[in-house]
């Protein structure tokens, strides 16, 4: 079985954002892969060795050809990547980055799409279902099981009220919730072995995509403004001698909810 | 020239109209134009209340049967004959699912996450907070309509236009093709206690601060006895601590009650930006430093073993 996996390199969450002059985000410096990805690679290697062959593949769309963040899953246990690294893709919208990872993924065999339901930088939480019908395929979004029986996968989708099992025939893109399974640390020995797994890095072009209908060109929408929210005052911040909880009853009877 | 007609994705749950629905509604109502629902399911069960709250038409697809709604919506909607100016839908697990497929089918962009909608002339402004909610990003369509803007729930307030029943149109969902292969076999749903975690008037919600899992309890303890609802940070969330159901943030619920209790969150802006719009803020952390204590109206900068027990045993006093 053969697993496309679409995965993002993002700039620290961790760090304040900043925005470029064009009001893009700032990627540069280190990116690392994005957390809510390696649930994705990890199911997906699981789902591989459970069937006892094939690979899992890695997808991702980068500036500069940066690897910092594809080469951690490499080093979990992807077999390969396909970097997608094109300035003509500076300012994508979700709907290029679809069409662009769509494109990537069918330069490999595969039956299965796994991606995050969302990226921790970008939020859209639209891409996965886009590639789905790039690729005119099924698609269940919000998985937080997953099996494959055969060419059925069975999908736990989480719901507003609970959850609904989904089945469907592969292949299908999934996109995954954290939860759906515990990723592993890299190893020493993935460390060292991702260091010689192969990276097919392609532009726009390579992929058969007119550079002229991707990124500022054929994003369809200009930011118009960036503002300062307006912001909310601190209040009174106390240090705990004690009694810190009485403040927090007398806060609370203050506002007659107690 | 200005817009004529805006189409909304209306979405219910046994029969009850979602309040984003009704959100989107008021907002549509005031952008210009017919209001038209779209709905998968029956319409009559939705018209009422739809029409008391703006909508002059719903387009209905009928029982979707075991079909995943957002594909059969969204193909529903590309092959509907006509289209409106702009398609509003909730980011919720549907409205993004048929934006998403729409998006494609008719090769036009769609912003998502926006807490607001303007329409300037015949231009749609979408704006969305980003970095936490610090910064508000306002974003044209600069291409042909339809335009599809997904708007984050609470981000307009439900109100009735007293309008009489929408009529109902039949919105047929052609053949899905190899589209259509993922089915529903069965719907489970996990009873809930006690208020809905986006409807409670309070809301106590913990973070990796309470150390281990067993700690959640008392976040529990004191949402039960405040009748709020417990929620959660990512991190724990992630950590498995809780379901994913409790989560509060970007990814996750946008809760605006009128007290919100952070313990043991430091306020990444994941986290932020999915209470900052609550009306009072309480804070507990060790870290005099954490974020939260930047937006909090009133911040005890404490162990949170020691406050909680003392607040918990304080408020059971009362009785």
């Amino acid at each position: 079985m053969n697993i496309a996996v679409c995965v993002k390199q993002i700039p620290d969450p961790a760090e304040p954002g900043t925005l470029n002059p064009d009001n893009t985000l700032k990627r540069e410096g280190k990116l690392i892969l994005d957390e809510s990805d390696s649930y994705g690679v990890e199911m997906a290697l699981q789902l591989v060795d459970k069937a006892g062959g094939g690979e899992v593949t890695l997808v991702s769309m980068a500036p500069n050809g940066v690897r910092d963040g594809l080469r951690t899953a490499l080093a979990m246990g992807a077999a390969k990547a396909v970097l997608v690294s094109d300035d003509a893709l500076k300012g994508a919208g979700a709907l290029d980055t679809a069409k662009v990872l769509a494109a990537a993924i069918k330069r490999n065999e595969f039956d299965l799409v796994i991606a995050a339901t969302e990226s921790s930088d970008g939020y859209t939480g639209t891409v996965p279902e886009q590639i789905a019908e790039l690729l005119d395929l099924p698609s269940v979004t919000f998985a937080k099981h997953i099996e494959v029986d055969g060419s059925t996968v069975k999908i736990q989708r989480q719901t507003e009220s609970g959850y609904d099992e989904v089945s469907s025939p592969l292949p299908a893109v999934v996109s995954v919730t954290a939860g759906v399974v515990e990723p592993r640390y890299p190893s020493f020995k993935g460390i060292m072995a991702a260091k010689s797994k192969p990276v097919d890095e392609v532009s726009v072009a390579d992929l058969g995509i007119d550079s002229a209908i991707v990124g500022w060109a054929g994003a369809g929408q200009e930011i118009i403004a960036v503002d300062q929210a307006e912001e909310r005052q601190a209040g009174e911040i106390v240090e705990d001698d004690g009694e810190g909880y009485a403040k927090i009853v007398a806060f609370l009877e203050n506002l007659k909810v107690i | 020239m200005a817009i004529s007609n805006v189409w909304v994705f209306a979405e219910a749950v046994d029969g009850k109209v979602k309040t984003i629905t009704l959100e989107l509604l008021a907002k549509a109502r005031t952008l210009g134009g017919e209001v038209t629902a779209v709905f998968g399911g029956d319409g009559a069960t939705v018209a009422e209340e739809l029409g008391a709250h703006g909508a002059t038409k719903v387009f209905a697809t009928g029982d979707l049967g075991d079909k995943m709604p957002g594909v059969a919506i969204a193909s529903a909607v590309a092959g509907a004959g006509q289209s409106p100016d702009l398609f509003l839908l909730g980011t919720t697990y549907e409205g993004r699912d048929v934006a998403a497929r729409l998006s494609v089918k008719l090769d036009r962009p769609v912003l998502t996450n926006n807490s607001e909608v303007d329409v300037d002339g015949d231009t749609v402004i979408a704006t969305t907070q980003i970095f936490g909610g610090s910064q508000l990003v306002r974003t044209k369509f600069t291409g042909p309509g339809p335009h599809l803007v997904l708007v984050r729930p609470k981000s307009f307030a439900a109100e009735p236009s007293g309008g009489g029943a929408a009529a109902v149109e039949e919105l047929a969902v052609p053949d899905l093709g190899p589209t259509g292969g993922a089915t529903i076999l069965d719907r489970h749903v996990e009873e809930a206690t006690g208020p809905k975690l986006d409807e409670a008037a309070i809301v106590v919600s913990g973070g990796r601060g309470l150390g281990e899992a067993a700690k959640y309890e008392m976040v529990e303890q004191l949402a039960k006895l405040l009748k709020g609802a417990p929620g959660a940070s990512r991190a724990i969330v992630d950590a498995g601590w809780v379901p994913y159901a409790y989560q509060v943030g970007q990814t996750g619920k946008v809760v605006k009650p009128n007290v919100y209790i952070a313990v043991g969150i430091s306020g990444a802006t994941q986290h932020m930006v999915g209470m900052k719009g609550s009306k009072h803020i309480i804070a507990v952390n060790k870290d005099q430093e954490a974020p939260i204590f930047g937006i909090a109206d009133l911040g005890i900068v404490g162990d949170v073993h020691k406050v909680l027990p003392k607040l918990i045993e304080a408020l059971q006093a009362r009785g």
